[in-house]
C-alpha cells in the first residue's frame, strides 16, 4: 500500500521487475533470462479464471483468429478490461510502447515488412489522438492496419467525460472505415469486417472504437464465417480482374511503343506482384522506374531496373519518363512528388494506368487506358497478350538510357565518402549500410534528406526491404516502424535510418527496444540541422535560414542511458567499423554518423516545377 | 567503391535496330489536368446503408475532397436498412466522376449513379412563410394558386406556402412572392427518380 492507496494488482509481478543494470544483457546470460522473466512473468502467472466471456475476450479471440501474433499498445482507464484478460491469451504478444504514436508506426512497420495486418491499441482521449498520426501515415500509404481504441462507457458518450474525445469523428477521413462499438455482441462481426476491409483491395487502416462497457459486457456472440462477413458489407466489392477489352487496348499500346517506361509503385508490393512485374518487363523488355514506395518492387541489379523517379529521383529516370511515348503505371498514383507540374509531365506519352482503386484513375493525370484491378492479376493476364521483345530490339533506346544513367549517377554520388572539405557524405553512409547488410536488411527511413538518400543509395534487392512514410511524410516514423518490422521479420536485420530531427521526435521508443529486446540498429545521420528544411531555405528561400538549425543531445550518452550500445563515425574511414560494431551487438544498437552540415540532396525538382526543371547543383559546388 | 558507374550495371547492352526517339512527337505538348474543364450541374444518386454516421461520412468526404455540393437530400427508401441521397453539385464531367468514385470508396455506400443525362423527375419541397396582410393576402394567394403551391398555415400577417417542383419552379415562385416579403424559407434540396421502368439498382445487405 502506498500513500495514494494504489496497490499492485494481485498476483502480478511488480512494475519494477528485476533488471540487471543499464546495459542490455547478451542473450543466454543470466541478465537476459531475468529480463525475459520480467517480461513474461505476468503472462506465466496469469491463470484462466473461472469467468464468463466478455467483450475483451472477443477482442483477443478475434485477433488470434486473424493470425495476429504481436500487437502494440498502451493501457489506460477504459481499455483496462482488455488488459485484464490479456494474460489469459499468452499466444498474443503485446508490446508496451512508450507513446501511442509509436504503437501505430510499429503496427505500420510490421505490416509493411510482412504484408500482414498490423494492430495497435490505445486508450480513449489522448491515447486515441496520439494514434492519429500513425493512422494517417498508414492511410496515405495504403497500409493494412487495425487500430483499436477504448472509449468511455456508452452512457457517457457525448458528455465530455474524462478522456472522452470523438475519435471516430477524428479518424473518419483518414481511415478506410471505422466503427464505434457499444455492444459486445457486435464485436465479432466488426473485427472480422475490419480485418477483411483492411487487407482486401487497396489496403488501409480500419479503426475500431469500443466503449468500456462493451469490453466488460458478457456475450456469447459467435465469430462470423467469411460468407457472413462478405454479406454484411455489400458496399465493399473491389474489382480484382482487369477488363479484357482494356487489357487488349493496353497490349496494343505496349506493342506499338518505342520508348515505353514502366512506373512501378507501392501497389506491386501490396499485391505481392513482383514476380509478375519482372516477367512482364522481361518479356516486353521495358525498363522499370519506381516510385519512393515502389523501391524494392524490382531487384535494382536487374538489367531492366532503371531507378527511382520524382522530385529527388535520378535525373536519368526523370529524363526517360519525360521522353517516353508510353508510361505503364502499375499500382502508383501520380503523386505530385512524382509528376511535378502535371501540364509538363511526360507530354509525349500515352498512359496505361493499372490500379485497384478506381478513384486513383484520372485523379491526378488523364490516362489513355485505365485498368481497374489487382496489379498482379492484371499483369498475369496482360503478359500473354503482348509481343515478346529481345534487348536487341530496343538497342538504340537502351543505349541512350544507359548513357543517361552513367552521366546522372556519376554526378550525384560521393564514392570517396567525403563531401566538401572531407566531411562525411550521407550517401556514402547509406551505401555502406546497404553493402554491409548484403542489401538484404529491412531499412526503415525517416522523412527528409535521410529518406531521399536511403531511397537512392542503399541498393535494394528484395521486396519490402525499404520502408518509408511516403504519402504523409511523417517525421519520427523510422524508429517505431523499425520496431514493428524487426518483430515481423526477425529473420532479417533491421535498420532505422533517421536524421537527428526525426529521431528526436520518437526516441522514447528506445526503452521499448530494450525492454522487449528488439534488435533494431539505429543510424542517426546527424547534420545538426533539419536538413531538408535547410536545403529548401538555401535553394528556394534565398538562404534565409530560420528554425532549421537543431541542437541535439550527445547521442552516445543518450543511448548509454537506455543501455543501448552506441558507436560513432565522423569521417569516411570510420564508417565501416561503426556499422560492423553495431551489427555485432545482440539487441538494439545505435550509430551516430556526424555527417556534413550542409550537404544537399540533388537533383531536386522544386515544388510547382516540372520533371525537366531539376536543380542539379548549387553555386557551382559539387553536391 | 569509388566508381559510380560500377554501382549498378547499366541497362541492357545495345546492338542494332533503331529505337525511334522521335516517335514521341505525336502526342500533345501539354498534358491536360483532370477536372479543370467547364463545369455544369450534375445530379448524383447515392444509395447508402441506413446507419448512424453515414451522412457525416458523405459530407466529410465531399468537403475534404473539395467538391462543392449545391444540395444534398437524404431519406429512407422502400428498404429499412437502406437510405438514398440525392446530391447536386457543379463540376466538369471528370471531377464529378471523381466525386462518385470517391463516394464508392466508402464502405457504407452501395451505389452511386450520375443521372444527369437520364430523363428524370427532379423535385424538391419548399416551405415559405410569406408576409400577407389584409391588403395583400388575396394577391399572394392568387400567385400561390397559379404556381400550384398550397397554403398550409395562415396567421394574422403571414401565410406558409408549401410548394413542390423543380428547383427552377420553386425559384420562380419564391421570386414572385418575394415582393411581399419572405419571413422565412426552408427547402429540402432536390430529390430525383429516373423516369420509366429503370431503377437505380444495388446490392444490399443480405440478412
Amino acid at each position: 500500500m502506498t500513500i495514494t492507496g494504489r496497490q499492485t494488482a494481485g498476483g502480478m509481478a511488480p512494475a519494477s521487475a528485476p533488471t540487471t543494470g543499464r546495459h542490455l544483457p547478451g542473450a543466454g546470460t543470466e541478465g537476459a533470462t531475468a529480463v525475459e522473466h520480467a517480461r513474461t512473468g505476468m503472462l506465466r502467472d496469469a491463470k484462466p479464471r473461472g469467468r464468463t466471456r466478455i467483450g475483451a475476450d472477443v477482442v483477443c479471440e478475434a485477433l488470434l483468429r486473424q493470425g495476429v501474433e504481436v500487437f502494440f499498445g498502451y493501457p489506460g482507464g477504459v481499455v483496462l478490461p482488455l488488459y485484464d484478460v490479456l494474460g489469459d491469451y499468452p499466444e498474443l504478444r503485446h508490446v508496451l510502447v512508450r507513446h501511442e504514436q509509436g504503437a501505430a508506426h510499429a503496427a505500420d512497420g510490421y505490416a509493411r515488412a510482412t504484408g500482414r495486418v498490423g494492430v495497435c491499441l490505445g486508450t480513449s482521449g489522448p491515447g486515441a489522438t496520439n494514434l492519429v498520426t500513425g493512422i494517417g501515415t498508414a492511410m496515405l500509404d495504403s497500409i493494412p492496419m487495425v487500430a483499436i481504441t477504448g472509449n468511455v462507457a456508452a452512457a457517457l458518450l457525448g458528455k465530455d467525460a474524462f478522456q472522452e474525445i470523438d475519435i471516430t469523428g477524428i479518424t473518419l477521413p483518414m481511415t478506410k472505415h471505422n466503427y464505434l462499438v457499444r455492444d459486445a455482441n457486435d464485436l465479432p462481426h466488426v473485427f472480422a469486417e475490419a480485418f477483411h476491409i483492411a487487407r482486401t483491395g487497396r489496403p488501409g487502416p480500419v479503426h475500431i472504437d469500443i466503449t468500456k462497457d462493451a469490453l466488460q459486457q458478457e456475450t456469447q456472440a459467435p465469430h462470423p464465417d467469411d460468407e457472413a462477413v462478405l454479406a454484411a458489407i455489400p458496399g465493399f466489392r473491389p474489382n480484382f480482374d482487369g477488363h479484357s477489352r482494356q487489357l487488349r487496348l493496353a497490349a496494343r499500346l505496349v506493342d506499338e511503343a518505342a520508348r515505353p517506361v514502366i512506373l512501378a509503385g507501392h501497389g506491386i508490393l501490396l499485391a505481392q506482384a513482383w514476380d509478375q512485374l519482372r516477367a512482364f518487363a522481361e518479356k516486353t523488355q521495358i525498363p522499370v522506374a519506381h516510385t519512393l514506395l515502389g523501391v524494392g518492387a524490382m531487384d535494382e541489379t536487374h538489367p531492366l531496373s532503371y531507378g527511382y523517379m520524382g522530385m529527388h529521383g535520378w535525373k536519368h529516370v526523370n529524363r526517360a519518363i519525360q521522353s517516353s511515348d508510353l508510361l505503364i503505371a502499375l499500382g502508383m498514383r501520380f503523386d505530385d512528388r512524382v509528376t511535378g507540374k502535371v501540364s509538363t509531365y511526360a507530354t509525349g506519352a500515352r498512359i496505361v494506368h493499372v490500379d485497384i482503386d478506381p478513384a486513383e484513375i484520372g485523379k491526378n493525370v488523364s490516362v489513355d487506358v485505365p485498368i481497374v484491378g489487382d496489379v498482379g492479376r492484371v499483369l498475369a493476364a496482360l503478359t500473354p497478350l503482348v509481343a515478346e521483345r529481345r534487348p536487341e530490339d530496343r538497342a538504340s533506346y537502351f543505349a541512350e538510357l544507359a548513357a543517361w544513367r552513367v552521366e546522372s549517377e556519376s554526378r550525384s554520388w560521393h564514392g570517396s565518402g567525403a563531401w566538401r572539405d572531407g566531411l562525411l557524405s550521407a550517401d556514402y553512409v547509406i551505401e555502406q549500410i546497404g553493402a554491409a547488410t548484403d542489401h538484404d536488411a529491412t531499412l526503415v527511413s525517416d522523412v527528409g534528406q535521410n529518406q531521399m538518400w536511403m531511397a537512392r543509395y542503399a541498393g535494394y534487392r528484395r521486396p519490402n526491404s525499404h520502408l518509408s512514410s511516403g504519402g504523409l511524410g511523417t517525421m519520427g516514423y523510422a524508429l517505431p516502424a523499425a520496431m514493428g518490422a524487426a518483430l515481423g521479420r526477425p529473420d532479417k536485420e533491421t535498420w532505422a535510418i533517421c536524421g537527428d530531427g526525426g529521431f528526436q521526435m520518437t526516441l522514447q521508443e528506445l526503452a521499448t527496444l530494450v525492454q522487449d529486446h528488439i534488435p533494431v540498429r539505429i543510424a542517426i545521420l546527424d547534420n545538426n540541422k533539419l536538413g531538408m528544411i535547410r536545403q529548401w531555405q538555401e535553394l528556394i528561400y534565398a538562404g534565409n535560414y530560420h528554425s532549421s538549425h537543431l541542437l541535439g543531445p550527445d547521442f552516445l550518452k543518450l543511448a548509454d542511458a537506455y543501455g543501448i550500445p552506441a558507436f560513432r563515425a565522423t569521417t569516411p574511414d570510420e564508417v565501416p567499423a561503426a556499422i560492423a560494431a553495431a551489427r555485432a551487438v545482440d539487441g538494439p544498437a545505435l550509430v551516430h554518423f556526424r555527417i556534413a552540415d550542409e550537404q544537399n540532396v540533388f537533383p531536386m525538382m522544386p515544388a510547382g516545377k516540372g520533371l525537366s526543371d531539376l536543380i542539379e547543383e548549387w553555386g557551382g559546388a559539387d553536391e | 567503391m569509388t566508381d559510380p558507374t560500377t554501382r549498378r550495371p547499366p541497362a541492357a547492352p545495345p546492338p542494332a535496330v533503331p529505337g525511334p526517339a522521335a516517335a514521341a512527337q505525336a502526342a500533345p505538348a501539354v498534358r491536360d489536368e483532370p477536372g479543370t474543364g467547364a463545369g455544369h450541374r450534375h445530379v448524383l444518386v447515392a444509395v447508402v446503408n441506413n446507419r448512424p454516421g453515414v451522412l457525416n461520412r458523405v459530407a466529410s468526404l465531399m468537403r475534404a475532397r473539395n467538391f462543392n455540393i449545391d444540395s444534398l437530400a437524404v431519406g429512407r427508401t422502400e428498404r429499412p436498412d437502406v437510405s438514398r441521397m440525392t446530391i447536386t453539385l457543379h463540376g466538369d464531367d471528370v471531377a464529378v466522376e471523381q466525386a462518385a468514385k470517391q463516394l464508392y470508396r466508402l464502405i457504407d455506400v452501395l451505389k452511386v449513379q450520375d443521372v444527369t443525362t437520364e430523363p428524370r423527375i427532379e423535385h424538391e419541397l419548399a416551405l415559405v412563410k410569406v408576409r400577407a396582410t389584409n391588403s395583400t393576402r388575396a394577391e399572394v394567394l392568387k400567385i400561390i394558386e397559379l404556381y400550384k403551391g398550397r397554403v398550409v398555415d395562415v396567421a394574422a400577417d403571414s401565410v406558409i406556402v408549401e410548394a413542390t417542383g423543380t428547383e427552377d419552379e420553386i425559384d420562380a415562385l419564391v421570386s414572385l412572392v418575394g415582393g411581399f416579403g419572405i419571413r422565412e424559407m426552408v427547402r429540402t434540396g432536390t430529390t430525383v427518380m429516373v423516369r420509366g421502368p429503370q431503377v437505380v439498382e444495388y446490392e444490399g445487405v443480405t440478412r
